[in-house]
């Protein structure tokens, strides 16, 4: 079971979660992911090595993606 | 955009991007600047007792100051980086929670015991608090303190703030170098002194990884 989630003020909010056989839970996930990076967030795929990389499409493929707010010098 | 650039980095072309080599520059930038204050307090003090033995203590107020100057440097680079502290409420357990499911076991443990999080780069083994990153450089002698924080963190709980600059700084290393502001670089055993007593087994770890 893949999920799409955004860090918010609750902690974080699932958004989606989909699976490789179920259509249309990826659609609803690339819909809420749509959404989301329209809102401004940015959205971060953690990959299985532990890297993350910054990601314009949902990757069907990927067990996490986090949508993130934009990070600035302090 | 570039593919595997940090998005806030590629919005921001007038800053060099960060590199190893730049870091290096930066650093010998912030010796010569230490040396520099060393030499422009020190050396009048030590005038002065050579003239007027009796001028001691004055001189040694005037030595003061420049050791001050370098003491609240490294204080500024400690302070910025902000360790988060234990759990109290539901939000800042459940950012708690997807923190430590971003991280590896030993680096969860620390997380818990000192409230920075340790991420092994390219440049170097990074600590992440809330509010600020520490880059402990390969062979762990020099550190670099970064001021970075979420755009709007107001109403997010610390574990989130974290979670967010790990993965900035997860997705392009150099970039989040590149985004985040400087404001100190100098001995890790400068930083140390600084450091919340509760923060330094993380210094001790980021830079045994950075020495690895």
């Amino acid at each position: 079971m893949s999920r799409l989630i955004r860090l918010d003020r609750t902690g974080h909010t699932e958004l989606a979660s989909w699976t490789a056989d179920d259509g249309a839970s990826q659609e609803a996930a690339v819909e809420a992911f749509r959404r989301e990076l329209e809102e401004g967030m940015l959205a971060s795929a953690t990959m299985a090595d532990g890297t993350a990389e910054v990601v314009r499409e949902l990757p069907l493929d990927a067990d996490l993606v986090v949508m993130r707010r934009p990070i600035a010098g302090g | 955009m570039e593919a595997g650039v940090l998005a806030e980095a590629a919005a921001m072309p007038w800053r060099r991007r960060a590199s190893d080599q730049s870091l290096r520059r930066e650093g010998r930038t912030w010796t010569l600047w230490s040396v520099g204050v060393v030499v422009t307090f020190g050396l009048p003090a030590a005038l002065l007792i050579w003239i007027e033995p009796l001028a001691a203590p004055v001189s040694a107020i005037f030595l003061g100051h420049g050791l001050a100057v370098l003491h609240l440097q490294a204080r500024r680079g400690a302070r910025g980086v902000k360790p988060i502290g234990a759990a109290t409420d539901g939000p800042e357990r459940t950012a708690l929670g997807l923190l430590g499911d971003l991280m590896d076991h030993g680096s969860r443990d620390l997380l818990a015991l000192t409230g920075l999080a340790l991420q092994p780069g390219r440049l170097g083994a990074w600590l992440v608090g809330q509010e600020g990153a520490i880059l402990v450089r390969p062979g762990g002698h020099r550190v670099h303190c970064f001021c970075v924080r979420v755009g709007e963190a107001a109403d997010l709980p610390p574990g989130d703030r974290v979670a967010h600059l790990l993965l900035a700084l997860r997705e392009d290393e150099e970039g989040f170098a590149t985004v985040a502001n400087r404001n100190f670089s100098g001995a890790a055993w400068r930083l140390r002194w600084e450091l919340p007593a509760r923060a330094r087994p993380a210094l001790g770890r980021a830079r045994a990884a950075a020495d690895a």
